[in-house]
């Protein structure tokens, strides 16, 4: 039996800002249709691992590859209309200060559907209200709060029905319920219409949850220690240092 | 369209009879936000005419494909049947649409989020105008008086702040203007020799280009135009700082600090500009006389020598007084705005922008104000 090529393969990754090394030899393979997690701990280069495999930063050495594809070698417009095909949610929301919530999550449809001015704006409504924020359209992102700009910054990244799904620490700073229905979302999207949902995170309970596999990053050494479903990883992983983590210390 | 979508079963929605107050939806073809999506309304406006239709069930069996392009559409469709109090039955749908449309409602709306656009009338405009103005001018005085009293506590050697600041913003507002301040003071200077030289050539009296470019440099223009570049670049560079300090809370964190913004960060920026403009204003003085001299030389025949010597002869340190003394004004007015607007900044990009604008605006039209005012002042002083 031959399992289905990867949804996105990582070959042999290094990452540095200049001289700085902040990963070197990562590899992993994401299945379609995974929720797969990028943990480890506070300044391991998560999300610099997020920016090499959503455009942002290319990586050293090594390949992406997005479907057998290699996604840095391809022509600038290919890899454009690649990205396309992501979602992305920033820490902070990365919110446009100047447009209503309603308008950002709006631009991604106005710019690549043929779609009315009423059927964006109802898909704008709809998305909203999946991250709990029914009725908020006509606010702008100074008026609400951090955590609520994050869920904004989730229904954006959702806007396009994107293919691949990135969040970057989606549940930090959210309120427990607020945090669960996230969960919910992510797991009905995979469910639904096939998603696959890469997330940058160190909240244990939501890993726990939503997690069907994940690649555990070590800041001191500088690369990835294991790969694995983390609910296998917290109690047989035979390393010390991930056991530790995924039980909070205790073991 | 992608030819994939062009061979998928054009996308339907059909609504069945009405029986027993129960009418179906019929849902059919591919949904997706990249293809063309049916108006709500046809259908909307029929359940809402519809008087006896007390629910509505859904059959969605010729479904190929769909995304959010289907769901929004059944979104807004319920949201619509609620306001009419029909009742919706979801059971007929496939389960990944159940289960997103479950989420989409599991948060109720919050009382009072939504808002109503309100239209103002002209009067209430021009009344909102007139107070805005009010208030504005209250805050700049309240401002200024907050600089004042860091002043004084200044000079009374407890103000709060960082040295090392002092020292980058007298570099970034002194030395770095430099280059900017050459050119314009140059060009202005040349400028004026030649209009004057046109001119006074008529009357034989060209050697006093001299004395119309030096006096106007030193009295007036040196320290005007260097206000106004220093208002565009180094204003503009405290409002855009203060701002995005406010946006990120930088501010605030300071505030809870116990350390008053008006210490750390204006006092700074507004000794650095009082200091530095009126050595600008001296050294645009210089150049644009240069400017004057350089004109007079090449088209007028008057030697580097006589030009100099025409020029001492025509200032007096009066005038040189009259032109450091604005410029010192001045340079506390371009402060003062970049300031204020920077710490009145919002709280988003577009604010910054609004607030370096302002900053600028405000600056030059106190400068023009303060000009005037000065010039009054001087001449009842008989300087």
């Amino acid at each position: 039996m031959t399992a289905p090529p990867p949804h996105i393969e990582v070959e042999s990754v290094t990452l540095a800002y200049g001289d700085f090394v902040i990963q070197h030899d990562l590899s992993f393979r994401i299945r379609r249709g995974d929720v797969y997690i990028i943990m480890g701990g506070s300044g391991c280069g998560k999300s610099t691992v997020m920016r090499s495999l959503t455009g942002l930063l290319a990586p050293k050495t090594g390949r992406i590859f997005y479907d057998g594809t290699s996604f840095w070698e391809m022509p600038a417009h290919e890899r454009a209309r690649t990205m396309r095909r992501f979602g992305v949610m920033y820490q902070s929301g990365a919110l446009w200060s100047s447009m209503t919530l309603s308008e950002n999550v709006a631009l991604p449809l106005e710019q690549y559907t043929t779609l009315s001015p009423a059927q964006i704006r109802a898909i704008a409504t709809y998305k909203l209200a999946l991250v709990g924020l029914r009725g908020f359209d006509d606010f702008y992102p100074s008026e609400i709060s951090g955590g609520m700009q994050k869920r904004v910054g989730v229904a954006r990244a959702m806007a396009l029905d994107p293919e691949v799904l990135f969040f970057d620490e989606p549940s930090a700073g959210l309120d427990p319920l607020s945090a669960r229905l996230l969960d919910e979302l992510i797991l009905e999207l995979r469910e639904s219409l096939g998603t696959t949902m890469v997330v940058v995170t160190h909240e244990l309970a939501s890993i726990f949850t939503i997690a069907d596999d994940a690649v555990f990053l070590d800041p001191e050494t500088k690369t990835m220690l294991t790969t694995g479903n983390p609910r296998e990883l917290r109690d047989h992983s035979d390393l010390p240092k991930v056991r530790a983590f995924l039980n909070r210390g205790a073991s | 369209m992608t030819p994939a979508a062009a061979s998928m079963p054009a996308l339907q929605a059909e609504l069945g009879p009405i029986q027993d107050g129960r009418a179906t939806l019929r849902i059919a073809g591919g949904w997706q936000i990249h293809d063309q999506l049916p108006a709500l309304e046809p259908i909307a406006s029929r359940l809402e005419a519809a008087s006896e239709l007390k629910s509505l069930g859904f059959q969605a069996d010729g479904l190929t494909a769909w995304d959010s392009g289907l769901v929004s559409y059944l979104t807004s469709l319920i949201d619509r049947c609620q306001q009419r109090g029909i009742a919706v039955d979801p059971a007929g749908l496939p389960e990944g649409i159940r289960g997103l449309l479950r989420l989409a409602y599991a948060v109720p709306e919050r009382q009072g989020a939504r808002r109503t656009k309100k239209s103002i009338s002209f009067v209430q405009q021009v009344g909102e105008q007139a107070l805005a103005l009010t208030r504005s001018t209250g805050e700049i005085m309240a401002f200024l008086g907050e600089a004042v009293l860091a002043f004084r506590r200044l000079l009374a050697g407890q103000a709060r702040f960082r040295k090392a600041d002092l020292w980058l913003n007298l570099q970034e507002a002194g030395a770095d203007a430099l280059p900017i301040v050459s050119l314009v003071t140059f060009l202005v200077g040349l400028i004026l020799a030649f209009i004057a030289e046109a001119q006074l050539a008529a009357f034989g009296a060209k050697i006093y280009v001299a004395d119309l470019v030096g006096l106007a440099m030193v009295i007036q223009l040196g320290a005007v135009i260097t206000a106004i570049v220093l208002a565009g670049r180094t204003g503009a560079a405290f409002a855009a700082q203060l701002g995005t300090m406010q946006v990120n809370e930088e501010i605030d964190a300071l505030r809870t600090l116990g350390i008053a913004p008006m210490e750390f960060l204006v006092l700074p920026r507004l000794l650095a500009l009082i200091l530095m403009t009126p050595l600008l204003a001296i050294y645009a003085n210089l150049m644009g006389i240069l400017g004057g001299a350089f004109v007079a030389n090449v088209a007028g025949d008057i030697t580097l020598v006589e030009y100099f010597i025409e020029t001492q002869k025509a200032i007096g340190w009066n005038d040189l007084i009259q032109g450091l003394i604005s410029a010192t004004v001045y340079g506390a007015i371009v402060a003062v705005s970049g300031c204020l607007r920077g710490i009145q900044c919002g709280r988003s990009a577009s604010s910054v922008g609004l607030a370096t604008t302002s900053a600028v605006v405000t600056a030059i039209v106190f400068i023009v104000i303060a000009a005037a005012v000065l010039t009054l002042i001087f001449n009842a002083l008989g300087l």
